[in-house]
């Protein structure tokens, strides 16, 4: 029994409420950061357990290996991102002191929804939660209230939406697989599925997933659910593009594997790995072939994304070390995607424009974000010694080892192709002569939170701490079967 | 009991028809109102007895109080701030619409029989209804051009799942069925406000000229 996952939701909830109904720029910028730091450090104390044994804290609620590895990144991806979010805050606060109470109170309940995404122990929590988390996020995408990022907010409310009614409706379909194994009520918790998993009705089980994968899909943004994505994220201000593609996605990921958990633990499993394999790859070829001459900077990075999701997606549908892989992939992509957001948000703010053909010689203007831009483009494309080369090495080492050598050598084709795409818009723009306007220096505070996110990438490319891989080892013996 | 219950559920197919069937959005609002109240006393009709508990009753109150009351507020305010009234040239013709809807129908009656559910339930309409709702939902959702129509198509399929939870409403908790009925109201609050803001930037509440954002 522990307090701290309560702790962990209530933080952030609360402050959401003081930034909402208090006014005034230094309440606004102390709630934030406040609640950023209040909220790492609850999490920090969580990996002073022991992994996979699982923490729980009431009925629905509880912390097991592969939730606080989601629950760690949301954390420490919106406290690198908070100090950049202050940057999208009115300098004077006077006119639009409205609308910047709105903003930080929403960013601060969209912790509060993702952490209980992870935290939920219990499938009608967790559709709740991310529903939530949908709600929560839809206003600060058109914070600036611009028109494309209205029409792109509405896209992603309307789509979404409709997508967590499809999986509600999975989730339903859930509880009557449960209510078939004979003498139990509907059950619709996590561990109770799990201990009963033999004796659940197969039909509705592969009923109940395709559902979720449709429904939850839609919010991982999985080819062809995807069309939303692309806009969302790159119509949002980049710190909150930055926690879209870098926590949000994974809490929808987290959503598709729990019912992957049921599945797999009711010996179902090959009938998820093939959906998850098809998905998986279409999204990778998809998004890399749209990256390939794409004229936005920062559709390009959301493209990015869904491609590295379907490389996550794959890791987890190929058994044995890929699963492993996979997830250590998720952890990779999230601290690498929000560097170069945030980056990209530092060309953006001197530049002005998102179009890659109006931005040259960034290196020049610009030099310590060229240079962190270039770097976090490396490092994405999966070359090494970064973090995710290794991940993506691991996935096609397990591929070829495995049953359907192909499988492989496509993954490693596609993924050439989306690093093909992104060096192809991005060079350029790093290149070059800037048009000669004024050169102000840049500001440390829109670098530190790049910089150490790139670190981590690289640190996580030469050696995997011990509590980490001690974490990631016990959520992938979650999502396998036993032998 | 039962003929109460199946009246109810048959209540919802026409309101369902209805909403396709018109273009007038006052109207879609007042039926989609009439659906409100109908899931509201459904469940205390399916589950209720005489040991009724307090937790149906509240969660009654609750959904009549979300469903029939303040989301058609709502949507009343956001259509007199934007000053549509009608759904101008929807993307389906109305006849194709209405026929496309009595297909749907038809279909979910199909499904609705071959499923087998393992549990008991009530009624046998409750499972050909829910699916009814949700598929005419989601027909209203992409065949319609105005965003506070699109929001009446998207609550309707919520509905529709709503319905088909009343097959197992003891495996959700109270909390979690309060929890849900909060997120549908909190959606239709967000979406209103946008409706406001795409009223004020464009101008029109259509969505069909929302289409800047393209490869």
């Amino acid at each position: 029994m522990s307090l701290v996952p309560i702790l962990i939701l209530a933080v952030p909830g609360v402050l959401g409420l003081v930034a909402f109904f208090g006014r005034g720029p230094r309440l606004l910028r102390g709630c934030l950061l406040g609640g950023a730091a209040a909220h790492a450090a609850l999490v920090a104390s969580l990996w002073s357990g022991s992994a996979g044994r699982g923490i729980h804290t009431m009925p629905g609620l509880g912390v097991d290996a592969l939730g606080l590895l989601f629950l760690s990144l949301a954390s420490l991806l919106f406290l690198a991102t908070s100090l950049h979010a202050l940057g999208e805050l009115a300098p004077d606060t006077t006119s639009r002191g409205t609308a910047d109470a709105r903003f930080v109170a929403c960013l601060l309940w969209f912790l509060a929804s993702m952490s209980l995404v992870v935290l939920s122990q219990h499938f009608a929590v967790m559709w709740a939660a991310v529903e939530a988390t949908t709600l929560a996020s839809a206003p600060l995408i058109f914070h600036h209230h611009r028109r494309e990022a209205l029409e792109a907010a509405w896209k992603y409310l309307v789509l979404c939406s409709v997508g967590i009614a499809i999986a509600l409706l999975g989730t339903f379909f859930l509880g009557i697989a449960a209510s078939s194994v004979p003498g139990q009520t509907p059950h619709l918790s996590l561990p109770a599925l799990l201990s009963l998993a033999g004796g659940l009705s197969h039909r509705w089980l592969e009923a109940a997933f395709v559902l979720a994968l449709v429904g939850y899909g839609t919010k991982l943004g999985l080819v062809p659910l995807h069309s939303w994505l692309p806009d969302a994220h790159s119509q949002a201000p980049s710190p909150v593009s930055a926690l879209l593609s870098g926590a949000l996605l994974n809490c929808a990921l987290l959503a598709v594997l729990r019912f992957y958990q049921v599945l797999v633990a009711a010996g179902d499993g090959a009938f998820a790995r093939p959906l998850l394999l098809v998905l998986g790859f279409l999204s990778i070829g998809v998004a890399a072939a749209l990256m390939v001459g794409q004229r936005d900077y920062k559709r390009l990075l959301a493209y990015s994304s869904v491609e590295n999701m379907g490389v996550v997606v794959v890791g987890c549908a190929l058994t044995g070390p890929a699963v492993y892989a996979g997830l250590l992939h998720a952890v990779n992509h999230s601290l690498c995607k929000a560097a170069l957001f945030l980056l990209a948000g530092n060309v953006l703010r001197r530049y002005g424009t998102t179009a890659a053909g109006g931005v040259t010689g960034v290196v020049r203007r610009l030099p310590a974000t060229g240079v962190l831009l270039a770097v976090a483009m490396l490092a994405i494309g999966g070359s090494p010694p970064f973090g995710p080369f290794i991940s993506e090495f691991s996935i096609f080492s397990a591929a070829v080892a495995g049953p359907s050598p192909g499988l492989g050598v496509l993954f490693v084709g596609l993924l050439g192709v989306g690093f093909l795409g992104m060096a192809g818009v991005m060079l350029p723009m790093l290149q070059g002569v800037p048009p000669a306007r004024e050169v102000t220096p840049e500001a440390p505070r829109t670098l530190l939170a790049p910089l150490l996110l790139l670190a981590a990438v690289l640190a996580l490319g030469l050696v995997i701490p011990a509590a980490l891989d001690q974490h990631l080892r016990a959520a992938a013996v979650a999502l396998q079967e036993a032998r | 009991m039962t003929a109460w219950t199946d009246l109810g559920l048959l209540g919802v197919i026409v309101t369902d028809l209805f909403v396709l069937s018109t273009t007038r959005i006052g109207a879609c609002i007042r039926a989609l109102t009439i659906q409100g109240i109908l899931l509201a006393v459904l469940p205390p009709l399916l589950h209720g007895g005489p040991g009724t508990s307090g937790q149906l009753v509240i969660t009654a109150l609750v959904t009549l109080l979300i469903k029939a009351v303040v989301i058609p507020r709502l949507l009343s305010r956001a259509m007199r701030d934007a000053e549509v009234r009608r759904e101008a040239q929807p993307f389906v013709s109305m006849h194709l619409s209405g026929l496309l809807g009595v297909s749907l129908v038809a279909f979910a009656f199909w499904v609705g029989r071959a499923l087998r559910l393992p549990i008991a339930v009530a009624s046998d309409l409750i499972l050909p209804v829910s699916l009814a709702t949700f598929f005419v939902g989601f027909l209203v959702l992409v065949s319609r051009r105005k965003a506070i129509t699109q929001v009446v198509g998207f609550l309707m399929l919520e509905n529709g799942v709503f319905l088909f939870g009343l097959c197992l409403t003891r495996a959700l908790p109270f909390v979690v069925e309060l929890a849900v009925l909060l997120d549908v109201l909190v959606g239709v609050f967000v979406m209103g406000i946008m409706i406001h803001h795409i009223r004020q930037e464009f101008d029109h509440l259509d969505t069909f000229e929302l289409a800047s954002l393209k490869e």
